[in-house]
């Protein structure tokens, strides 16, 4: 089955069934699967548990930041002295929190959970393929990441804890296993997970990229294609060509701490002594690293901004605003991510020229962002809009890629970074922006979608509940926490009790801490929704929200190869929501043109 | 076994909601609704709560703003700071605007086209001339912004005055040392070789240059009104020396040395009268007293002081690596550093195997 489908209507069902029959073994159809949907609800399944984790650790050092020093009880109680003597916290786990947080949250949860999930899912589906180019290389995807997850976990079962030098995993801190206790075992198990997790995203975005240049059915150019899948292929563009950078990092960095290389280390005198290293630097780590970490938002965001196209279009009944404006912004934001990482960098002593061209090409980003928020708000203007869960989630990710967007233009002018780099201002804005905007984006996405993965709809009460609380929390912790980096308030500080003159914030930080919580209670609210309806929600009817897209004319069961007969053939755009002379308020891509009718948009 | 009943309990917890949930779902089903359909009802709720957040969130950024910016650091104590600080004001002033438009837009509508039955919807697919606007204008204020920016970036990042002072900030976990460089405003070599117990910077003492440098740990002095050329060296992994006070900050990065420069502006003295400082430092202390007293222990009363504190995640106490910066008046700085006596001033502080290594 893994075999090319081509992509043309010649395929006919009967050679799908025959193939499939005789391997329905339990192990295959739900462990080891090929299928593409199975694939996708293992990659989303695993993300929600994984995303849930991340959070509970960010709460907890919420905690500490909140009452500095404090006997939790809860937290004894739960876990016992893991995190530090009778339910306080210690510096060193606290750090090894703020580290395996963030390594989950941008990697397994937003990029391989979010891509894993919805380009598995949708590039099959959307397309017209009856499955994605590699059932094997899919599946073998999945398991790597599995793989990594586990292994990122593995961390706090060992004695000197996990890796604990932030996600960026800066050397020489993270080289150096006398620099601090996570840098041990710890940090070795962070690479080994990193390692194949790239491997992962390789296999994975290698397959999303032949899909859908090799698969789409017939009549499906590329000009017709829904933005999500435009999304996610740049997206997989990106992680191509950005994840073997992180790779060699991650490979020099193996060397530096296992062989006694020095690609990173110079000049080090730690421990009591001299060590031998000398002529390495670790500003190129930075260089390596971040030339896959910022194309990395991106890959975190894009998918997301996908979805929303999509979520928005459909409920609001119209079709997207600037169907080719949306696509070139996706271009341009790919192409752009790749000049744009010095940004992160401008304090590192580079040259303060080289600085000027970064500032210069980011805040070119601004503008095809600037559009896409332009066009979903144009979008909504004289919609009729449903609101559905997703579409609540959709629009709150609007709201925060404006708001955190927008601080980004503060944070991409060098002369003004130099205040506020690596301190709050930074975690509140990147938070907003790509943190909270994507994970809107992937339970909009989840909420739209599940009708297609479990075949059953999530409670809606549930959900606008879960909306709400999320949203409003989610600005109840990151607002105010701009207002802590202007303070001069660094990011990664354990506590800021050391400092006496951010004793008058301790109050910001509690306010944070209870939206955090509040946050939290939300998200089990969701998880509970999530699980329950998978086996109990109530079954799906085959198109629910009147949509044009091609996943919606599969019958709803899992059919392998997905269309029991032939491929759909396409025949039109798909966002013919609401067209003028039209008897229903959508126009599925399946259904020819009228004579004298214009495609795209046109009427 | 408290924790195994209350492990019970929340399972049993959960399978209670799920049960409520089973029979508000047959309660409908009953009814002949179903659940999952969203009604007219669900649109006009969903649409009215998106309008009232649009005022609960206003409401919210304004009061944030009241009740947190008279926390926010003081006025930059040093030349270039204000300059950075005018240039944030204008940008924020840009962005709110933005924010304001964009978020009443975005939340307008979606309260004004809530989905019921009879509204019409306009198909409306592009409009070259809207998208054309929308390209162009942020194109414009970009540029504005680029400009401004590099402006003062350039100005900031330009080579120090060839007479500025220049001090040595030498970082290692975790704590700060600086070294003066004495009459001739040149720093000696020095070598992360030579480090030893006595000589935590690896000073060489054959260099010229180094003979009368003076070592400072905890706090450093510097005169006001005058430019300070800052090189930062690290011994074991990256810090970042931030003076928030001063708007300046720049990455000491082991196997190099990096380098910023300032003129502080404002003496700790006078801010310390600084209306604004004032304030801050009166309900800081309304707060350590409240927590001394809570906790049954006397403190004294906190003054304000400049800082200089670690901006890079450096090690499990990078939480707590600090130095006090004190800005003086020219004489008072003179007078201080008189009491300062050069790192080789006593001969017997000289070691002299360092010397045959080299």
């Amino acid at each position: 089955m893994s075999e090319n489908h081509g992509h043309h209507e010649s395929h006919h069902a009967h050679d799908s069934h025959d193939e499939h029959h005789h391997q329905e073994s339990f192990v295959t159809k739900y462990i080891f699967s090929q299928d593409h949907k199975t694939i996708s609800r293992q990659f989303l399944i695993t993300a929600v548990i994984m995303a849930f984790l991340a959070m509970l650790m960010s709460f907890i050092f919420r905690l500490q930041l909140a009452w500095p020093g404090e006997k939790f009880a809860i937290i004894n109680f739960l876990l016992g002295d893991r995190m530090g003597k009778d339910g306080t916290i210690d510096p060193g786990m606290y750090m090894a929190l703020v580290t395996i947080h963030g390594t989950i949250m941008v990697f397994m949860v937003l990029t391989g959970g979010l891509s894993g999930t919805f380009s598995n899912l949708l590039i099959p589906y959307q397309i017209g393929a009856r499955d994605m180019a590699s059932g094997f290389l899919n599946m073998l995807s999945y398991w790597f990441f599995f793989l990594s997850s586990v292994l990122m976990l593995a961390g706090f079962f060992i004695e000197t804890g996990p890796a604990s030098g932030g996600w960026t995993v800066y050397p020489p801190l993270s080289a150096l296993p006398q620099a601090m206790e996570g840098s041990k075992l710890g940090m070795t198990l962070w690479l080994a997970s990193m390692s194949i997790f790239i491997v992962s995203a390789l296999l994975a975005g290698l397959n999303y990229i032949v899909t859908v240049i090799q698969l789409r059915t017939k009549g499906m150019h590329m000009t017709r294609l829904p933005l999500t899948i435009w999304a996610f292929f740049i997206t997989a563009v990106l992680g191509v060509l950005s994840f073997p950078v992180l790779f060699s990092a991650a490979l020099l960095l193996i060397f530096d701490r296992s062989f006694g290389t020095s690609f990173y280390l110079s000049d080090i005198y730690i421990g009591g002594q001299a060590l031998e290293q000398t002529g390495g630097s670790p500003i190129l780590y930075e260089h390596l690293f971040w030339f896959l970490g910022h194309p990395e938002v991106y890959i975190i965001i894009l998918p997301a901004l996908g979805l929303t196209s999509e979520i928005i279009s459909v409920n609001s009944r119209k079709p997207i605003f600037g169907y080719r404006a949306m696509v070139g912004s996706i271009l341009a934001i790919g192409f752009l991510s790749f000049i744009v990482w010095g940004h992160h960098m401008f304090m590192t002593g580079m040259n303060p020229f080289l600085g000027s061209v970064f500032v210069f090409t980011t805040l070119l980003i601004a503008i095809p962002s600037a559009v896409k928020a332009f066009n979903y708000i144009t979008t909504l203007w004289k919609g009729n809009i449903r609101y559905t869960p997703a579409m609540l989630f959709a629009i709150g990710l609007v709201s925060t890629f404006i708001s955190g967007g927008l601080t980004g233009i503060i944070l991409a002018d060098s002369a003004l970074d130099i205040n506020i780099h690596d301190t709050a201002f930074v975690t509140a804005h990147f938070h907003i922006v790509m943190g909270v905007s994507a994970i809107l984006g992937m339970c909009a996405g989840v909420y739209h979608w599940f009708p297609k993965l479990f075949l059953r709809h999530m409670n809606k009460t549930l959900g606008y509940i879960h909306f709400w609380g999320t949203f409003i929390s989610a600005y109840g912790v990151f607002f105010p926490m701009h207002f802590l980096g202007l303070a001069g308030v660094p990011r990664r500080y354990y506590s800021n009790s050391a400092f006496p003159m951010f004793d008058n914030l301790i109050d910001i930080n509690i306010f944070i801490t209870s939206f955090a919580a509040l946050a939290a209670a939300v998200q089990v609210i969701f998880l509970f929704n999530f699980f329950y309806s998978m086996f109990r929600g109530p079954k799906s009817e085959q198109n629910p929200w009147n949509s044009n897209t091609l996943e919606w004319t599969t019958p709803m069961a899992n059919t392998h190869g997905n269309w029991p007969g032939a491929l759909p053939v396409v025949h039109r755009w798909p966002y013919d929501y609401s067209k003028p002379g039209k008897e229903q308020d959508f126009v599925p891509q399946t259904v020819p043109l009228a004579e004298g009718e214009v495609d795209g948009g046109g009427h | 076994m408290i924790q195994f009943l209350v492990y019970v309990a929340i399972i049993l917890g959960v399978l209670a909601i799920g049960y409520l949930v089973r029979v508000f779902e047959l309660a409908s089903s009953l009814k002949g609704a179903k659940p999952e359909v969203i009604t007219e009802q669900d649109n006009r709720l969903q649409g009215r709560l998106m309008l009232l957040f649009l005022f609960a969130f206003f409401a919210y950024s304004i009061w944030n703003l009241i009740e947190f910016a008279p926390r926010m650091l003081p006025v930059s104590a040093s030349e270039h700071g204000v300059e950075i600080d005018w240039l944030f004001n204008f940008n924020m002033l840009i962005i709110f605007i933005v924010f304001v438009i964009t978020h009443i837009a975005l939340f307008w509508f979606a309260y004004k086209y809530y989905g019921r039955k009879g509204i019409k919807v306009t198909y409306l697919a592009h409009d070259n001339r809207l998208e054309m606007i929308w390209t162009i204008i942020p194109a414009i204020v970009l540029a504005v912004i680029i400009i401004f920016g590099l402006r003062s970036w350039n100005k900031i990042t330009s080579d120090a005055d060839p007479n500025s002072m220049i001090v040595e900030i030498y970082a290692k976990q975790y704590d700060w040392t600086a070294r003066y460089a004495g009459a001739d405003n040149k720093l000696g070599d020095a070598n992360y070789r030579l480090i030893t117990a006595t000589n935590d910077l690896g000073m060489d003492s054959v260099s010229a240059g180094g003979k009368d440098d003076i070592v400072v740990k905890n706090e450093i002095h510097l005169p006001v009104g005058k430019e300070i050329e800052f090189k930062f060296r690290s011994r074991d992994v990256i810090h970042s020396a931030y003076f928030p006070h001063f708007r300046a900050q720049m990455n000491v990065v082991p196997g190099m040395t990096t380098m910023f420069h300032f003129t502080p502006t404002i003496t700790t003295a006078e801010m310390r009268k600084d209306p604004y400082v004032v304030e801050q430092v009166k309900e800081i202390n309304a707060i350590r007293q409240a927590k001394a007293k809570k906790e049954g222990r006397t403190e004294k009363p906190y003054e304000f002081n400049y800082i200089l504190l670690c901006n890079k995640i450096c090690g499990n106490s990078h939480y707590n690596m600090q130095m006090s910066v004190v800005i003086d008046t020219e004489a008072d700085y003179k007078k201080w550093l008189a009491t300062k006596p050069a790192f080789y001033a006593t001969p017997a502080d000289a070691p002299k195997e360092v010397a045959a290594i080299k």
